[in-house]
């Protein structure tokens, strides 16, 4: 089937331009808080989007049920995670970059 | 298809070299472990992609596990080895 | 396909040089908590090469002990060794120095092993076939369809039997120390609360899965023990602790499960079949799954207790 072949494949080079987005967010954004979203964007939309271009060459249920969770539990810790760090970073004092 | 898997794998191990600046740049401890999340979940996306192209599940099992214990040791930060002063910030 | 074997190389390639590249970083780095993190970069490329190597249990065990569990053990070394450095302990760090004369000779006996090895190395015959095509003809006798598996479990399970007890000796080597454990932090906010909740069944899940799975794909016992210590490391970090009553003696019980059903295995397979850990072909597979079970329980719980760092209170005066 050539055109889910094509859905796939435009859908995994969206995900891929997210991680490329967010390793820009990671090296560029001048704080740490700013730097936490770069990262659940990678995490969230960046896998999301591969995850759902695979699903679709997916050669069972299972296959494609491990991948959803597998995107499920990133979710779940990137967010529980960043979260943790940003409000360590609060209290340890690190200051919200102002222009 | 298969060139598209390994070209998009090499493609985020790229962006995971790129993200080690902030491993060795970053000014306080957690931009380093950001910077270490991000090549988790980067990991994470590379084996999904390598067990398509390898034609492996077993792979899946290992994202699974990378996903699973970078929240593990990302908590461990967190909670033991963050120094509370402010000796580490920019 | 050209562009498939290119892309191929080049992963490796990048791979390779990345590994290196983290590892001098790692190493060379002054700052001990980057150092830290570089180390556990460095775990997840190694997982990577693993899988390109086309091993993935090793690749699973390195993720889960290499790149995790090791990470969140330095990480709780690298709190007690700020702590250390913060109370004024200047003799420590004094003794630690390495003087530039001692530099010389570490650098010759270096240099001696590495060309010894490459001597060995270099001397080996270039094609050797190993042991897989007398492991294939032998796994259906094995009880398990998972080549890997048959190797530790059954063949080599002698090996296995007394890693579980290295891993034992670990234990009772830090337990020996006399350090502490660590100490209740603050109060875990309702989100680490949380992300235990969700997280630490869903750890040991997966770590049952990894058990089951072992018998006919990559998993097994050591990649299911280092999940549920994960679990408990999670457990241990948002202030849980097992009841005082627990610390005690069903503690060291779950501790020496996994070497005790190997040692008792051993022992009866000897005294039913002539020679130590003998499966029999019908009960293999059973037999197996119940060593696996019990050495799953031991490595999860000395993991666990090795992240803890210090003898756990076993009586009252710890609440």
């Amino acid at each position: 089937m050539m055109l889910i072949d094509y859905l796939s494949a435009v859908l995994l080079i969206a995900g891929a331009v997210f991680f490329l987005a967010g390793t820009v967010g990671l090296l560029r954004f001048s704080d740490v808080y700013m730097r936490l979203h770069a990262l659940t964007k990678a995490d969230n939309v960046g896998l999301g989007l591969m995850t759902a271009g695979l699903v679709m060459q997916a050669e069972s249920w299972a296959v494609a049920g491990k991948l959803l969770l597998i995107w499920l539990l990133v979710l779940l810790a990137g967010a529980g995670v960043a979260h943790l760090i940003a409000s360590g970073a609060l209290k340890r004092g690190i200051r919200v970059w102002k222009r | 298809m298969q060139t598209l898997y390994l070209a998009l794998a090499v493609f985020l191990l790229l962006n995971l070299g790129a993200g080690m600046w902030r491993v060795l740049r970053g000014p306080s401890a957690a931009d380093r472990m950001l910077a270490a999340q991000l090549f988790g979940t980067t990991a994470v996306a590379v084996l999904v992609l390598l067990g398509q192209a390898m034609e492996s599940t077993a792979l899946l099992d290992v994202a699974l596990l990378f996903a699973l214990l970078a929240a593990v040791t990302a908590v461990a930060f967190v909670r033991r080895a963050w120094p509370e002063t402010n000796n580490d910030v920019d | 396909m050209e562009a498939l074997t290119l892309l191929g190389w080049m992963f490796d390639g990048l791979l390779g040089l990345g590994l290196l590249w983290v590892a001098w970083r790692a190493l060379t780095s002054p700052d001990l908590f980057r150092a830290i993190v570089l180390f556990i970069a460095f775990g997840l490329l190694m997982a990577l090469a693993w899988v390109r190597l086309e091993a993935p249990d090793v690749a699973l065990a390195e993720a889960a002990i290499g790149a995790g569990l090791t990470g969140a053990l330095l990480l709780a070394a690298f709190a007690k060794l700020s702590s250390i450095t913060a109370s004024g302990d200047e003799k420590q760090a004094d003794s630690a120095r390495i003087y530039s004369h001692q530099l010389y000779w570490i650098a010759a006996v270096a240099l001696l092993v590495a060309a010894g090895l490459g001597y060995v190395i270099l001397s080996l015959p270039p094609y050797a076939a190993g042991l897989s095509v007398e492991v294939a003809a032998n796994l259906q006798t094995s009880g398990v369809s998972h080549p890997v598996t048959a190797v530790l479990l059954n063949f080599r399970g002698y090996d296995t039997l007394l890693e579980m007890v290295v891993l034992l000796v670990a234990l009772l080597g830090v337990w020996s120390l006399g350090g502490p454990a660590i100490g209740r932090g603050s109060a875990p906010g309702p989100v680490l609360d949380m992300m235990a909740r969700v997280l630490v069944p869903l750890l040991i899940m997966v770590a049952a899965y990894l058990l089951w799975v072992g018998a006919h794909a990559p998993g097994g016992a050591f990649q299911a023990g280092a999940v549920l210590g994960a679990a408990g490391v999670l457990l241990l970090l948002a202030d849980w602790r097992p009841r005082a009553g627990l610390m005690g003696w069903p503690l060291r019980l779950m501790l020496v499960a996994g070497p005790a059903a190997f040692v008792v295995m051993a022992a009866l397979l000897y005294m039913v079949e002539g020679r130590l850990l003998a499966f029999p072909p019908a009960q293999a597979g059973m037999l197996i799954l119940m060593l696996e079970t019990a050495a799953t329980v031991s490595i999860g719980v000395t993991l666990a207790a090795l992240f803890l760092g210090g003898r756990p209170q076993s009586d009252k005066e710890h609440t």
